[in-house]
């Protein structure tokens, strides 16, 4: 195994110029599992830990290297409530939303809350760089747009979030587990509501149509709530694996939808 | 390749294969038993380390991405004549059952209580989240917590785990 410690942007880019098919390691909490147990062995690694430019945190702009910790941490609700569900300390301390993107999960917790909100993900290679809306990144299980020679440089958060926003997970327990439905909801002043949930489908997912329903009302009534419930467990296409059944999945997602919409109205 | 780091405040040097984590060479080619190998997979924090300033799990750590990184072990935490703090109120707690998890449990509240030396009791809960305790001996680790801590009423150590 080869292995390319860049200390700087520059470096990294010219570093996957010369190696495009390079494994990027960034907290290692995905990649070295994988190592571990599935003994997977990259023949080169680029490893993007020393890469500053990546660690920014510049208001709208989250860079790839941030940690679930430092996201803890930040000033995004939803964000740190759901930063504060991954895992353990010890992986909050390196894991990064890079690598929730590069691992492209259905399950990733970073990844209601990017689709929620609308960011795009921010990709450069040597003289390219590209912005991309979240679900022209994500393109399916553990599947994204990037190219080879290309990495993840940060998220782009639009101009303005709405201040109502939470996310929730179910799992098997309360630390340690890995989402079997997460969900994130924001919703402006306005009432304009979105809606965004992980583990029920290929990749995250809105759910247009509950959107809608509640995007217009000011006042959200118990039916409404009822409704909004039906219209998310039937939009989304949960499968059965080894966390859940699909019907499960399907009742939790309008459960868990519900309830994190409920925290986004006025009380 | 050659990797060197500095382990407990040594300079060390091994040759590591890609596919190794830095357990892997803390155990293997450095002779460092404390640090236990357990999941691979960082859920039980047996292998917990201090890494740059950070709790991490060995596991999950690169050995060739630590090339000049600083660590410390479970090994490095006692001087030549006297237990750490932490270590002494675990022994004075029995906070032992079995003793696989409890390296990592004390490399855990080491630095937690580096970090953060007035963690609550919830604090400390969560803090110690990522380390598993398979003889579920949580309340005396908790205790033991408390009394490194020099907390006279070590609340919540007896609660349900």
């Amino acid at each position: 195994m080869q292995i390319e410690r860049p200390r700087d942007l520059d470096e990294l880019l010219a570093g996957l110029d010369s190696h495009p098919e390079a494994t990027l390691l960034a907290g290692g909490t995905d990649l070295m599992v994988d190592v571990n147990l599935s003994h997977h062995r990259p023949e080169t690694v680029v490893a993007l830990r020393r890469v500053d430019d990546l660690a920014t945190w510049d208001d709208g702009f989250i860079g790839a290297g941030v940690t679930y910790a430092r996201m803890e941490a930040g000033p995004h609700p939803a964000l740190a409530q759901l930063a504060r569900t991954v895992g353990s300390p010890q992986i909050r301390a390196t894991g990064t939303i890079g690598g929730n993107l590069g691992t492209a999960s259905p399950a990733g917790d970073t990844l209601p809350f990017l689709a929620a909100v609308d960011a795009e993900v921010v990709v450069a290679s040597r003289g390219d760089r590209r912005r991309l809306r979240w679900e022209d990144f994500l393109l399916g299980p553990k599947h994204t747009a990037l190219r080879p020679g290309e990495v993840i440089v940060g998220v782009q958060l639009p101009e303005r979030l709405p201040q109502r926003q939470a996310f929730a997970k179910i799992g098997v327990r309360q630390a340690m587990v890995i989402a079997t439905v997460n969900c994130c909801v924001v919703r402006d002043e306005d009432g304009k509501t979105r809606i965004a949930l992980g583990a029920v489908g290929p990749t995250v997912v809105r759910t247009p149509a509950a959107e809608e329903l509640v995007s217009s009302q000011q006042q959200v009534s118990a039916t409404m709530l009822d409704e909004f419930q039906r219209l998310v467990s039937d939009d989304v296409t949960p499968i059965t694996d080894h966390r859940a059944t699909e019907r499960y999945r399907r009742h939790a997602a309008g459960v868990l939808a519900r309830r994190t919409l409920e925290r986004c109205l006025p009380r | 390749m050659i990797v060197t780091l500095e382990v407990n405040g040594e300079r060390r040097t091994a040759e590591v294969a890609g596919w190794e984590s830095l357990l892997w060479v803390l155990r293997e080619r450095l002779g460092l038993t404390g640090a236990k190998d357990a999941c691979q997979q960082g859920e039980c924090g047996s292998c917990s380390v201090i890494f740059d300033g950070q709790l991490v799990c060995a596991c999950l750590v690169m050995a060739a991405d630590a090339e000049g990184a600083q660590v410390t072990t479970v090994e490095g935490l006692a001087d030549a004549t006297d237990l750490h703090p932490v270590q002494r109120a675990y022994v004075d707690e029995g906070a032992v059952q079995c003793g696989y998890c409890t390296p990592g449990l004390v490399v855990a509240t080491a630095h937690l209580l580096t970090e953060h030396p007035d963690a609550t009791p919830d604090e400390v809960r969560e803090a110690l989240a990522g380390n598993l305790c398979r003889c579920t001996g949580y309340g005396s680790v908790l205790r033991a917590v408390a009394a490194a801590q020099g907390a006279s009423d070590p609340a919540g150590a007896d609660r349900e785990a």
